[in-house]
């Protein structure tokens, strides 16, 4: 079989600025003088961090680059040794792992943090991993408590904005005192101007798989993007990653070229993906000329295609609608229903699959009702199971089996023009 | 009760109790509700309820405790991964299956992901139950989270009071507390007096004795335990050459009653547990004639309430809280009991570990599961390591 090859310009460009990012990173480990704080993809309020140059480190996307790299095995069994279990969400314990390892990896030396910034935006787990890296370090994390949506409406209440915009507060009090300087209210609005710009080109881009054929697969291409949309976001350098992406994938829409050489399946995937076999799982779809046309998974950080834009006249009021309302993690289950249900529809797509992983169950909890209720209302649906972190839990050869038979099944109903209740 | 003159022998009561808690349904508060107008029950997910705010809004607090294990798993575990823990399958199994159907409502918290996913599963599954979610504060230092949780319970009252008919009132809500503040103070003493004399009460005996409060009205339960304490006072029984442990990790799915009898069969004290933390729930009473009593309830929730790994206070680290609670009951070891599959149990569990092992405190991991029925493998490791203790 030929290997499909994935590689773009923008693929260039991402590893570019994210060697430079990891660059600043080891530089602060290695004593640069530049602040370093942690903090979680969920909702995160990364524009804040950056108004006062405060460098952000993800430990989920330093975890995904350890998966995707192959390296992860060794810091999750460390980890494990130390007595957690092998039921506990992998990212946390390959991070921990890498923290006792030295905080080596192989594409930066990750600095220790001089502020735990603990967004608790939906992830229970993010307690618990912060929680230990405060043990750990020694140092308090703050917690940014965001309020879960729990109302029919799916939005939050005025006393929920109200409460998280006090908390802001405090937080840039923390950083005033890290950094020792005031909040420079100008920077703030700069940074969430720069946000507001990537954030609509993000949006566009994700509105372009719409199209047929989509221009990128909206779940292995969508990744790519991620990182410089966490780290980068609130910088002119992720704006700049973003029009060119945005340039590039719309030439590509214009000339009516997708990924593959002929789409023939267009199906929306909820889930992470399984960073350790990224490529293996891929080619189980694209045998099949199968594109994703949306993720839920690319919409933890932010659902910035559905409408949201961070607001530069109103920067902290739009930082906590972005925490509280406008990304994945923090909505509740039935509202990644309606999700599925629009990316269906309006990105019109014929089949759903759930990638179900075992280390996160904010996602995966409940999946099988998820399946349960796609089923019942027409959509054909797979769920298949490995996990997002840990290499022990694929299993290739049943993995592909399952894929080919849905598939297979699925070739011969015809292609409906979207999916109606 | 009162028209029982001679005093209750701790067994008879915990019979009582036995009885109430392994019979299916939900008797006690179907009795309860048809006693009076405008009543109705709320099914409780662990781990802390606000339950003075259910109670006096004319909502009975029902504590849902899983299923236990006589109870088969035939439609929910399609619905949730077998990578679950047991409580989220068997409640919701509860549910389709009809068993919940006496209840009127169903409330869960921001416990864990499963608990929380679990909430939209069951508001898809059921269209007609109400159901309500409560976000606990996880910043503990912030000084508005009081005001933050005081606004939720307010909001949880309407909902209660939508329930029963009978919106709550302050001086409802006033006694409500009252009523709480007696059950949990004599759980307290009754907690002490084990401590104390554990050879007077088995956690056999006193578990029960507590769990019944998830299904009787609280003014019963608080009669219940005041015998229980008197009885257990009373009683005459010798010490016996066995451990004292603290038993740490079951605060959300419980274990078998016969498997909590194991634990103590193989040689053990238990001197201190989390089982049910959240009926238990605060340190000392709530504040009983504050202005505001909801504000009252919701700062202490931030300031008094007992520990537990669905508790993020940063303020206090959670292993020296352990290796503090180990020392303050003179426990030779300490027991981590873990729901399987229960993330939030199993990730408190290597900082515990670090931290015992630093204190020079003799520990035992173990993994449990409601379902469980054959206790004869996990007794003999703890015999096991009962013997490596008593004869070092
Ligand atoms: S449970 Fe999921 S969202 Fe939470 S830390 Fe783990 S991978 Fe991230
Ligand atoms: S047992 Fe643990 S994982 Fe299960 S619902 Fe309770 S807290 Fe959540």
């Amino acid at each position: 079989m030929t290997e499909t090859h994935y590689q773009g310009k923008l693929h260039h460009l991402q590893k570019e600025l994210m060697s430079e990012y990891y660059a600043a990173l080891t530089a602060s480990a290695n004593g640069s003088g530049v602040p370093a704080a942690y903090l979680l993809i969920g909702g995160n309020p990364v524009e804040l961090l950056r108004a006062f140059d405060i460098l952000p480190v993800f430990p989920e996307v330093n975890a995904l680059q350890l998966a995707v790299r192959k390296q992860s095995l060794p810091f999750i069994q460390s980890a494990e040794f130390m007595g957690y279990s092998s039921d506990n969400c992998a990212y946390v314990k390959a991070d921990i792992g890498m923290y006792f390892g030295g905080r080596q990896t192989p594409f930066a030396t990750i600095p220790e943090p001089s502020l735990l910034l603990c967004n608790y935006v939906g992830c229970n787990v993010y307690l618990d991993w912060f929680g230990h890296l405060a043990e750990f370090t020694g140092q308090s994390a703050f917690q940014l408590d965001i309020p879960f949506i729990r109302s029919a409406s799916g939005k939050p209440s005025k006393e929920d904005i109200e409460y998280v915009l006090r908390q802001l507060h405090h937080l840039i009090g923390r950083c005033e005192e890290i950094t020792g300087r005031k909040l420079d209210e100008e920077k703030l609005r700069e940074a969430v101007r720069l946000s507001s710009l990537t954030g609509d080109l993000w949006a566009k881009i994700k509105h372009l798989t719409k199209r047929t054929p989509a221009p990128y697969d909206a779940y292995f291409d969508s990744v790519t993007m991620m990182a410089p949309l966490y780290c980068l976001r609130g910088t002119p350098q992720g704006l700049e990653f973003f029009e060119t992406a945005y340039a590039e994938l719309l030439a590509k829409a214009e000339a009516g070229i997708g990924p593959l050489e002929k789409e023939r399946f267009r199906y929306v995937i909820e889930g992470p993906p399984p960073w350790p076999h990224l490529r293996a799982f891929r080619d189980m779809f694209s045998r099949w000329d199968a594109v994703a046309v949306a993720s839920t998974y690319s919409t933890v950080g932010g659902l910035w295609e559905f409408g949201f834009t961070h607001d530069p006249d109103h920067p902290l009021e739009s930082i906590a609608r972005h925490l509280l309302e406008w990304n994945l993690t923090n909505r509740n289950f039935l509202q990644r229903y309606e999700q599925i249900e629009r990316y269906l529809e309006e990105w019109n797509a014929n089949a759903l699959i759930i990638h179900s992983v075992k280390s996160c169950r904010l996602f995966s909890a409940g999946q099988g009702d998820m399946r349960e209720y796609f089923t019942k209302r027409g959509v054909p649906t797979l769920l298949v199971e490995s996990d997002l972190e840990d290499p022990r839990y694929f299993s290739e050869a049943q993995m592909r089996n399952r894929i080919d038979a849905f598939f297979e099944s699925i070739a011969h109903r015809p292609i409906r023009e979207g999916v109606t209740a | 009760m009162s028209t029982q003159s001679l005093p209750q022998s701790i067994e008879a009561l915990v019979e009582r109790c036995d009885r109430i808690i392994e019979e299916p349904g939900f008797a006690p508060a179907v009795a309860w509700k048809q006693a009076a107008p405008n009543r109705a029950a709320i099914g409780c997910f662990p781990v802390y309820t606000p339950t003075e705010v259910f109670y006096a809004s004319g909502v009975l607090p029902v504590g849902l405790a899983g299923g236990g294990n006589r109870m088969e798993i035939a439609h929910a575990d399609s619905r949730f991964q077998s990578f679950i823990c047991s409580i989220i399958k068997s409640t919701l199994e509860q549910g389709m299956t009809g068993l919940l159907d006496d209840l009127d409502g169903v409330v869960f918290h921001s416990i864990c992901d499963p608990a929380r996913n679990l909430a939209s599963v069951y508001t898809r599954n059921f269209p007609e139950t109400p159901v309500e979610y409560i976000h606990f504060p996880q910043n503990f230092e912030a000084e508005e989270a009081p005001r933050y949780l005081r606004d939720e319970y307010e909001r949880v009252a309407t909902f209660a009071g939508e329930l029963s008919g009978r919106p709550m009132t302050t001086e409802d809500l006033r006694a409500a507390i009252r009523i709480y503040n007696r059950v949990r103070e004599t759980i307290r003493r009754l907690y002490a007096l084990r401590r104390d004399s554990p050879h007077l009460l088995r956690t056999r005996e006193l578990y029960p004795l507590v769990r019944v409060g998830h299904l009787i009205p609280p003014e019963e339960h608080a009669e219940l335990l005041a015998d229980a304490l008197q009885a257990a006072a009373t009683r005459e029984g010798r010490e016996r050459d066995r451990i004292r442990v603290v038993l740490t990790g079951s605060f959300c799915e419980q274990p078998p009653l016969d498997l909590i009898a194991a634990i103590e069969d193989a040689g053990c004290y238990l001197v201190d547990d989390d089982f049910l933390i959240g009926r238990r729930w605060f340190n000392g009473n709530v504040p009983e004639n504050t202005s505001d009593p909801l504000l009252s309830l919701a700062e202490d929730y931030l300031n008094a309430s007992l520990p537990s790994p669905v508790k993020h206070d940063m303020r206090i680290s959670p292993s020296e809280l352990l290796v503090e609670r180990a020392r303050s009951h003179r426990a030779d070891a300490v027991i981590v009991l873990c729901a399987k599959f229960c993330e939030p149990s199993l990730f408190a569990y290597p900082i515990y570990r670090k931290a015992l092992q630093v204190a020079g405190i003799p520990h035992l991991f173990l993994e449990f599961e409601e379902k469980m029925w054959m206790f004869d493998r996990i007794k003999s490791e703890i015999e096991t390591f009962v013997e490596s203790l008593l004869f070092d």
